[in-house]
C-alpha cells in the first residue's frame, strides 16, 4: 500500500474506511496547513465553512450550479459543493480570505467595491475566486469573452454589468476606464 | 443538503478499482458532478464510493494503431487543451468548451458522463458520430463496446455489474474528414435541449447523431442515408431534415414539448450539415 506524503502522511491510500469511520486528510489553504478527520461524504465546502471556519466561501445551490462556492484548487476554479474533501488530500487551496493581505485589499476586491459589483454580495467571494482563475487562464480579453467564461457564477441581484467592468478595470491594470 | 453515509475506498490503479467493486451498491466517483447533485437528493443511497479519479492511468490523451483514444478519466479541460483533438476531432474541443461552465469542465469526466448517460448530455452524440467504441475492464477483463451498443435507455448503458470503463476510442478521421456539433442549450445549465452531431467522410459518408431528443441519444440512420455520397445542397438537406428523427419517441418536458424537440432536431441538423457542406 502506498503512502500520501503531500497531504497527509498518515493517510492510507487503498484503505477501505467505513462510513461512520472519520478519514485523515490534509490540505494547504491560503498558505497555511490544515489537518482533518472527516467522513467520506463531507464536501470540501462544508470542510471549508464548517471544520475550517471559513465562511467566506457561501453555500448557494450547493449543485455545482451558482459558482458561490468556487475556489482555486491547485490554481483552478472548481465548485467546492461538489467535491469531497477526502478526494483533496494534499491539495492547495485559494479561498476568498486567502486573496488581500493583513491590511490591503487585492486589487480586484477594491475595483469590485468601486464599481459597486454586487448588492447583497452572496455571490462576490465566488465571483471574485473565479475572476482570477479565469485571468490566471489567460483567455479573457474583451467584455463578452468576461461574460461567458464567468457564466458559472449567477449573481441573482444582477450585479454582472458592473462585475465585468470591475474585472476589465483590473485586468487593464488599475485606474477606472 | 447532504448525502447518506458511505463507506470508500480510493483506488490507484485500474485493477484495485474493479476488486474494490464488491457487491452491494457500491458506486464509482469520478468528477462527481452528477453523482454528488445525485447523492445530496438521495436519489442514490449507495453503500461504497471507488474514487477512481487519481487513476493516472485512466487520464489523458494518445494516438495508437490508428485510434484516439481518451482515458475515462480525462477532464472536459484537457480534452480542450489538446492538441490530437483539436487538429483531428475538432468537433470535441469545440463541444466540450461550450458544456456547463468553466468550473464543471475542470471537474467533469468524460467517462463520467458517458455512464451517467444523461439524455441530454453532448458526450453522447459526440462519440457516436465519431463512431468511437467504448473500452471497458471487469472482472474477466477488457471488452470494447460500439457507441451504437453503448445507450440503451434513459440513463442506461450496457455497462455490467463490476465494470469500469476505461477509454474512449475513436477511429483517427482520415484527411478531409468534417465535423460539427450544434446545440439549443438549456440556457442555464447549458445540457443540450437538443443536440446534434456530424461527421463527414472524405467519401461523402455521414454520421449523424442526436442528443437530447429522446430518451438516449442515437445514430440517425434515415438522415444519414438522405446525405450519404451526394453534395450537400440545399435540397438534400432538406431532404435529410425531413427524415430527420421520425419514428422515434421524442422527449418531452417543461423545457420542450415533444413536437417543439423535433422542430429543433431538423433545425439543428441543417446547422450541422451546412457547417460540414
Ligand atoms: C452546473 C452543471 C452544468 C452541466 N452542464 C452540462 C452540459 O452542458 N452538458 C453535459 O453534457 N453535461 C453537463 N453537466 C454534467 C457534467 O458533464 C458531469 O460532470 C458529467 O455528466 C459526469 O461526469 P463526472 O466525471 O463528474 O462523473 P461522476 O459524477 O463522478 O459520475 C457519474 C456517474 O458515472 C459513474 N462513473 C463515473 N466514471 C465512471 C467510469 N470510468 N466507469 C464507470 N462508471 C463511471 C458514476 O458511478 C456515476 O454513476 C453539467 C453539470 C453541472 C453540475
Ligand atoms: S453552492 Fe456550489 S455551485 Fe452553488
Ligand atoms: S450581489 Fe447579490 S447575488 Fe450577487
Amino acid at each position: 500500500m502506498s503512502q500520501h506524503t503531500i497531504g497527509n502522511s498518515n493517510y492510507n491510500s487503498q484503505q477501505l474506511y467505513d462510513a461512520d469511520e472519520t478519514i485523515p486528510v490534509g490540505f494547504t489553504v491560503n498558505g497555511t496547513h490544515h489537518t482533518l478527520q472527516l467522513t467520506a461524504a463531507t464536501t470540501l465546502l462544508d470542510a471549508l465553512r464548517e471544520y475550517m471556519h471559513l465562511t467566506g466561501t457561501k453555500k448557494g445551490c450547493d449543485h455545482g450550479q451558482c459558482g458561490a462556492c468556487t475556489v482555486l484548487l491547485n490554481g483552478k476554479r472548481v465548485n467546492a459543493c461538489l467535491i469531497l474533501a477526502v478526494t483533496k488530500d494534499g491539495a492547495d487551496i485559494t479561498t476568498i480570505e486567502g486573496i488581500a493581505t493583513a491590511d490591503m485589499l487585492h486589487p480586484l476586491q477594491a475595483a469590485f467595491i468601486e464599481h459597486d459589483a454586487f448588492q447583497c454580495g452572496y455571490c462576490t467571494p465566488g465571483q471574485i475566486c473565479s475572476a482570477l482563475g479565469m485571468l490566471q487562464e489567460g483567455r479573457a480579453n474583451t467584455a463578452e469573452e468576461i461574460r461567458e467564461l464567468m457564466s458559472g457564477n449567477l449573481c441573482r441581484c444582477g450585479a454582472y454589468t458592473n462585475i465585468v467592468d470591475a474585472i476589465l478595470q483590473y485586468k487593464n491594470g488599475g485606474g477606472r476606464d | 443538503m447532504i448525502p447518506t453515509a458511505f463507506d470508500y475506498q480510493k483506488a490507484s490503479t485500474v485493477d484495485e478499482a474493479i476488486a474494490a467493486l464488491t457487491d452491494g451498491d457500491v458506486k464509482i466517483l469520478a468528477g462527481g458532478h452528477s453523482l454528488l447533485p445525485a447523492l445530496k437528493l438521495r436519489l442514490n443511497q449507495p453503500s461504497k464510493l471507488v474514487n477512481i479519479a487519481g487513476i493516472e492511468e485512466l487520464k489523458g490523451i494518445k494516438e495508437e494503431d490508428g485510434e484516439i483514444v481518451i482515458g475515462a478519466a480525462t477532464t472536459y479541460h484537457d480534452i480542450v487543451k489538446n492538441d490530437i483533438i483539436k487538429s483531428k476531432l475538432s468537433f470535441f474541443s469545440d463541444s466540450a468548451s461550450r458544456i456547463g461552465d468553466v468550473q464543471v469542465r475542470n471537474h467533469g469526466t468524460i467517462g463520467g458522463s458517458l455512464a451517467h448517460a444523461d439524455p441530454s448530455a453532448d458526450w453522447t452524440a459526440l462519440v457516436l458520430a465519431a463512431d468511437a467504441a467504448i473500452e471497458v475492464k471487469g472482472k474477466n477483463g477488457k471488452r470494447r463496446i460500439k457507441a451504437t451498443e453503448f445507450f440503451t435507455g434513459l440513463f442506461s448503458t450496457a455497462l455490467e455489474e463490476g465494470e469500469i470503463i476505461t477509454a474512449v476510442r475513436i477511429p483517427s478521421p482520415a484527411e478531409g474528414t468534417k465535423t460539427a456539433y450544434q446545440k439549443f442549450p438549456q440556457p442555464a445549465s447549458r445540457f443540450a435541449m437538443v443536440g446534434c452531431a456530424v461527421l463527414r467522410k472524405p467519401d461523402g459518408v455521414t454520421n449523424i447523431a442526436f442528443t437530447g431528443v429522446s430518451d438516449n441519444a442515437f445514430r440517425d440512420a434515415a438522415a444519414e442515408q438522405a446525405v450519404a455520397g451526394k453534395p450537400l445542397d440545399d435540397a438534400t438537406i432538406e431532404a435529410a431534415a425531413n427524415a430527420a428523427a421520425e419514428g422515434v419517441s421524442i422527449l418531452s418536458d417543461h423545457y420542450a414539448a415533444a413536437d417543439y424537440r423535433k422542430h429543433l432536431a431538423k433545425v439543428y441538423l441543417k446547422k450541422v450539415l451546412h457547417a460540414v457542406a
